[in-house]
């Protein structure tokens, strides 16, 4: 039954990115495709904080594992990065490519400490 | 493709084939994870090995879709269903960090440099790899 629901709340967070991702294109004009690159960025916050949650606080609630490898992980997508960052590459923009790339995953580690930061308080 | 037709004149059928697509990239996964489980302070292989053979597929797909011809029906929700949600699902960036971060904390910082650059990089290549692959193995459709 977890086993299921884990695998359906990734399912929700892949239709949440779907549409956030939309949502954030029709925001911005940049020229850099910034819509993974922030919800990986909010995703990687939250399961921060779950993850701080199961270490700092009480047990291994089964919630957790829903909320955190469920919609956390269908959420965020590490696949979608990489082609994105390839296809800047190949349209001669190295320098794009290598901002996406490092910014994204500098952003992530950061969101991800700040999350286990802030439930160790 | 009656069902193809048939989800487009739904609302939502788009979503619909992302929440299935999600929700079967979680539980592959989430199967992996459970089955080897990262060991505190050590590599992850899970999320590594399930992060590069990810962009792999994806960029394969993709570019073996775009081949075919334009983003519209069947090609559409193929790349709807399998690569927003499959391979969105089945990939995932918030776990990576979490990791590198906890190696950090580990005081494995050699560990969790490594994890974070072998695993960006080699993204990008495999996703390349892919693309690459899909170049040379799907003749471009003759519009």
């Amino acid at each position: 039954m977890i086993a299921f629901l884990v695998a359906l709340a990734g399912g929700l967070g892949a239709v949440a990115r779907f549409h956030s991702d939309a949502a954030i294109a029709r925001l911005h004009n940049l020229r850099m495709p910034v819509g993974t690159l922030t919800i990986n960025t909010a995703g990687s916050v939250l399961l921060g904080l779950l993850t701080g949650w199961l270490t700092f606080k009480a047990g291994a609630p089964d919630w957790v594992s829903v909320a955190g490898t469920g919609f956390c992980g269908g959420f965020t997508t590490f696949s979608t990065a990489c082609v994105e960052g390839v296809r800047l590459l190949r349209a001669g923009r190295p320098v794009a490519s290598l901002v996406h790339a490092a910014g994204g995953l500098l952003a992530g580690l950061l969101a991800a400490g700040l999350g286990l930061w802030l439930m160790s308080l | 493709m009656d069902l193809t037709a048939a989800a487009r004149r739904l609302p939502g059928g788009r979503s619909a084939v992302v929440l299935v697509g999600g929700t079967i990239g979680t539980a592959f996964r989430a199967a992996l994870e459970a089955a080897f489980p990262a060991q505190p302070g050590g590599w992850p292989w899970a999320t590594f090995l399930i992060n590069l053979s990810g962009a792999f597929l994806l960029g394969l797909l993709l570019e073996t879709l775009s081949r075919r011809g334009p983003d519209v029906g069947v090609r559409q929700y193929l790349r709807l269903g399998v690569g927003t949600g499959v391979m969105g699902g089945y990939t995932t960036y918030s776990t990576f960090a979490v990791e590198t971060v906890r190696l950090l904390e580990h005081g494995a910082v050699l560990a969790a440099l490594g994890y974070a650059v072998a695993s960006v990089l080699l993204g990008l290549a495999g996703a390349l790899g892919g693309m690459l692959l899909a170049g040379r193995l799907v003749r471009r459709a003759t519009p």
